[in-house]
């Protein structure tokens, strides 16, 4: 192999297995240590700069990072990552005096937002500092986009929400709520410099069965209900309902079914339970509140006598994968399920779609009917026009909305200034030795040996007769600070001098993961066969180096590294230190 | 702060016959010098238990005194120990072999217990062929006191801070084979590929084992002037051959070209493979051992690997005819017998 380039940002950013897999990649050991430190506010305007929503994330972030989590390799269960936000949100000071400047001359750029979700909020955080005057349309009559028309209270106070959307409307954001935007020529006739496009995907998708117009009003698309319900349009629902789908969305409606009366709740869904969308703690969540998910069940048919729905039928599946892992659901043969229901939410899937825009602007269609975005800068075929979050390439969730509007947002000031979009600038790194005498670190080195901590929850009674009563209470900060004691600091990297190195093996035989190796170069695929214990990771990248006066190299496999720093206490040379690799994504106005 | 080491191990290491992996045979975190020979060679042994499925508990490891013998508690955490009086470990290894020759004894020493205040319990354990692993860390200098040259110190070389050594240094491999040992290698604590067989091979050898293993002292004696140090021993290292060796029950599947291997069968069904051995070394006859090492010694080179090994060795234990069980499982009846037995030993006698 040839030796590792450690020069290159992206090695060490890969090492920090959260940070990497956060689609915004948030310095998540970074500010876990100021939690462990007690510094919620420091901690909080970490994540306000790189995800812009802490306190709303903290509580209902799909967490990409959690999954990723060395400490899931290594024992059970990954750092409470997501509700360690939460803990920084919630125990923050004062916070409105850190955040950046708005200069009173604006640099003369007019843009349009279309959509106040997250993605444009992000728009607007990150250029209303560089002095851009921005119009925030939207059909609501707030900010917050699916964040407060589709998350229901219980999960995300909407008090939470509304003091992060301020953060960014208050920076002098002109708003135009309650203003549906119909013709996207309207918007370009007014003569905005750029325009973005953060509609979301607000169209839930519905399921053409017998039965269904019969059924009438007791048949709803589960986002529009949710909203209805959010926008306190809806009050109630019958006493047996149905849930079709088994995605985050599909867990929000059983859960704000048993809030408005619900009380024979039940998911219904196609897939086998471990195959389902929804995150593994969300399916929790549900069937701690009563409501049982039954899986494989495809729907086939409303019931409906008299002109009212009775109920549903269903047929049994199983799920066959072939040679390729496709998954296709083949009929058991059974008799058909029937089951009871008053009312039927389908929460399916949902889409973009854009009427709202003329074929003529410029803007190219591809054959899906779906925009032509550039992956990168964001930016559609009409170089004034940028798309993002759920209305750039379908639904994902509100993390990948912000990273989207962080990348958009530094297209849009390129663009304004008259430069290529294409040419991105680079992230800003930093990697600083940790070492402060021969034990000891600037970081808390030790590892923890605790198992995960539990979030505990409102009194089940309570929460359910409440849909705004928030039933995870958060951790307190004792546990705060147990739990912010597991992270493994990724971040802090371990670098080898191998010009230092005498070969001593001292690292090799202190490694409590046995990640380190001395021996001869070769492929890949054939070294890691040969290294200390298996290599078998392969998402997890061997650290190589040049070679060592015997010809050996050091490889050092990454996939279980604990980041405790023994290497580095145990090596008589200082081949090996430790240092802390800072990686903060490009930001709009920052150099190329 | 760390002076401990977390917990968590790899979660695929592999597990040997017994189910254990290679952590159930380490033992503290060590608190010699970073860097630290020693602590390779704790290393490679904890390897070799693990690769030979021995038991924790029917393994004792014994030591003197000196930065080697602090050296068992970072090893073995669950297996038996003795720290004895400076160079006294082998009377020790005497009196607990004799007494139970159920357990494996593993004796740790240094150049200091061995070559000089442990000299004459040392020369007569292998005078015995006591049952045993007898592994010096051989720095050639006295770390614990601030490295002084010690009896293995050779001529010329000089440690961090002090004059080349006038005196010629004690061979202890030499010596062992003037003395009849069966058993006799030498090696390198930065050489775990060669160190780990040989420490296999030793572990099943049944009579006195030697290993001398070279053992830089990073803070002391790792110097340019030293003969001691890594940069020297690998430069000026030349091995005997290479050693595999297989245990009893494990399949062979190693095969080398005839003509340039040499297999062993170990007295417990174990095969040691001699590959590339030197032609100018029998390992199976002395005074070949002998010539070797002399002749590698004067040329500046310093010969390591298997260097003798006496196939038919016979043990104390066969010599005087001990009990075959431990004596802490002799009862009142075995130890006595009654009349009947002793009017017949008297009438043999008559």
């Amino acid at each position: 192999m040839e030796p590792t380039d450690v020069k290159n940002p992206e090695y060490f950013h890969k090492v920090v297995d959260c940070q990497y897999a956060c689609p915004a990649h948030t310095p998540v050991p970074e500010y876990i240590r100021l939690i462990a430190a007690r510094r919620y506010t420091d901690a909080y305007m970490i994540n306000w700069e790189s995800n812009v929503f802490p306190g709303v994330l903290g509580r209902t972030c799909d967490r990409p990072c959690e999954p990723a989590c060395r400490r899931g390799r290594l024992e059970q269960e990954p750092v409470a990552i997501c509700r360690l936000k939460r803990v920084a949100a919630d125990n923050k000071g004062e916070v409105r005096d850190r955040m950046p400047a708005i200069p009173e001359q604006k640099n003369g750029k007019r843009i349009a937002c279309i959509g106040a979700g997250p993605a444009s909020l992000t728009v607007a955080r990150d250029l209303m500092p560089l002095g851009y005057s921005i119009d925030i349309y939207d059909n609501q009559f707030a900010g917050g986009g699916m964040m407060r028309s589709q998350i229901p209270s219980f999960r995300l106070p909407i008090q939470v929400l509304d003091e992060e959307v301020n953060f960014v409307l208050d920076m002098g954001v002109t708003t135009f709520f309650d203003t549906e935007v119909s013709s996207m020529r309207s918007i370009v006739d007014k003569g905005y410099d750029a325009i973005f496009v953060g509609t979301g995907a607000p169209r839930g998708k519905g399921l053409e069965l017998p039965g269904l117009e019969e059924a009438g009003d007791a048949v709803h698309v589960g986002i529009d209900w949710l909203s209805s319900v959010a926008f306190e349009h809806i009050d109630s629902i019958g006493k047996k309902v149905l849930v079709l789908g088994g995605g985050n969305t599909a867990m929000d409606c059983c859960r704000t079914s048993r809030r408005l009366g619900g009380e024979d709740v039940r998911v219904v869904v196609r897939s086998p339970f471990a195959d389902m969308k929804a995150s593994p703690w969300e399916k929790e969540d549900a069937m701690h509140e009563g409501i049982p998910i039954y899986d494989n069940h495809t729907p086939k048919e409303f019931v409906v006598e008299d002109g009212v729905l009775k109920g549903m039928l269903f047929e049994k599946v199983e799920a066959k994968y072939d040679d390729n892992g496709k998954r296709s659901l083949v009929p058991t043969g059974e008799d058909l399920v029937f089951m009871e229901a008053d009312d039927v939410l389908m929460a399916i899937g949902q889409e973009n779609a854009f009427p709202w825009i003329e074929r003529d602007l410029g803007i190219d269609f591809d054959k899906w009917d779906m925009p032509v975005v550039d992956e990168a800068s964001f930016q559609s075929t009409n170089p004034k026009i940028f798309f993002g979050g759920d209305a750039a390439f379908g639904p994902e969730n509100v993390i990948t909305a912000v990273a989207h509007g962080h990348q958009a947002a530094v297209s849009i000031d390129l663009f304004c200034r008259g430069e290529s979009v294409q040419k991105r600038p680079p992230p800003f790194t930093n990697l600083v030795s940790q070492k402060m005498g021969i034990h000891e670190w600037s970081y808390d080195n030790a590892v923890e040996n605790d198992q995960r901590y539990i979030v505990p929850l409102a009194p089940l009674e309570q929460a359910l007769s409440d849909r705004k009563v928030e039933v995870e209470l958060g951790f307190d900060l004792e546990v705060g600070f147990k739990e912010a004691e597991r992270c493994l600091n990724c971040d802090v990297q371990t670098v080898f001098q191998e010009s230092r190195c005498i070969e001593c093996d001292a690292c090799v035989d202190i490694c409590p993961t046995d990640c380190i190796s001395f021996t001869a170069n070769g492929e890949e695929s054939e070294l890691r066969t040969r290294l200390s214990a298996p290599a078998g990771n392969l998402t997890q990248d061997l650290y190589v180096s040049e070679p060592l006066p015997t010809t050996r190299v050091m490889v050092k496999d990454e996939n279980v590294c604990l980041h405790c720093g023994l290497c580095a206490e145990r090596c008589p040379t200082t081949a090996w230190d430790m240092q802390k690799f800072l990686y903060n994504t490009s930001k709009a106005g920052q150099a190329a | 702060m760390s002076y401990q080491v977390p917990k968590f191990r790899h979660p695929e290491l592999p597990r040997n016959e017994l189910g254990y992996t290679r952590a159930d045979y380490e033992g503290s975190v060590s608190t010699l010098c970073a860097g630290c020979g020693h602590d390779s060679i704790s290393g490679s042994i904890v390897r070799a238990c693990h690769e030979l499925s021995l038991e924790p508990h029917k393994i004792a490891k014994l030591s003197g005194i000196g930065c080697s013998s602090k050296s068992p508690t970072y090893f073995l955490g669950k297996s038996h120990g003795f720290n004895s009086v400076h160079g006294r470990m082998p009377s020790v290894v005497t009196g607990a072999a004799m007494a139970n020759r159920d357990l494996l004894y593993l004796g740790v020493s240094g150049d200091g217990d061995t070559a000089s205040i442990g000299m004459g319990q040392f020369t007569h354990a292998i005078r015995r062929n006591l049952n045993m692993v007898y592994i010096v860390m051989n720095n050639g200098c006295y770390g614990l006191t601030k490295g002084q040259d010690s009896a293995t110190a050779d001529e010329g070389s000089a440690s961090k801070k002090g004059d080349p050594n006038p005196f010629g240094a004690i061979d202890l491999p030499g010596l062992a084979l003037q003395l009849g040992a069966t058993f006799v290698a030498r090696s390198f604590s930065g050489d775990k590929e060669q160190l780990v067989p040989l420490i296999k091979a030793a572990m099943t050898h049944r009579g006195f084992a030697l290993i001398d293993v070279v053992s830089p002292c990073v803070t002391f004696n790792n110097n340019t002037a030293s003969t001691k140090s890594y940069e020297f021993v690998r430069e000026h290292a030349a091995a005997t051959g290479t050693v595999d060796f297989v245990p009893m029950r494990e399949e062979i599947t190693t095969s080398y070209p005839p003509g340039q291997s040499q297999e062993v069968t170990m007295h417990d069904g174990s095969v040691l493979h001699l590959h590339k051995v030197s032609e100018e070394l029998d390992p199976f006859d002395r005074s070949s051992a002998l010539l070797a090492l002399e002749r590698y010694r004067s040329s500046g080179q310093i010969l390591t690997g298997l260097i003798y090994m006496d196939k038919d060795s016979r043990d104390l234990h066969e010599v005087l005819e001990t009990s075959r069980r431990p004596l802490n499982t002799l009862v009142e009846e075995d130890l006595c017998p009654g009349d009947k037995v002793l009017q017949n030993i008297n009438a043999s006698l008559r």
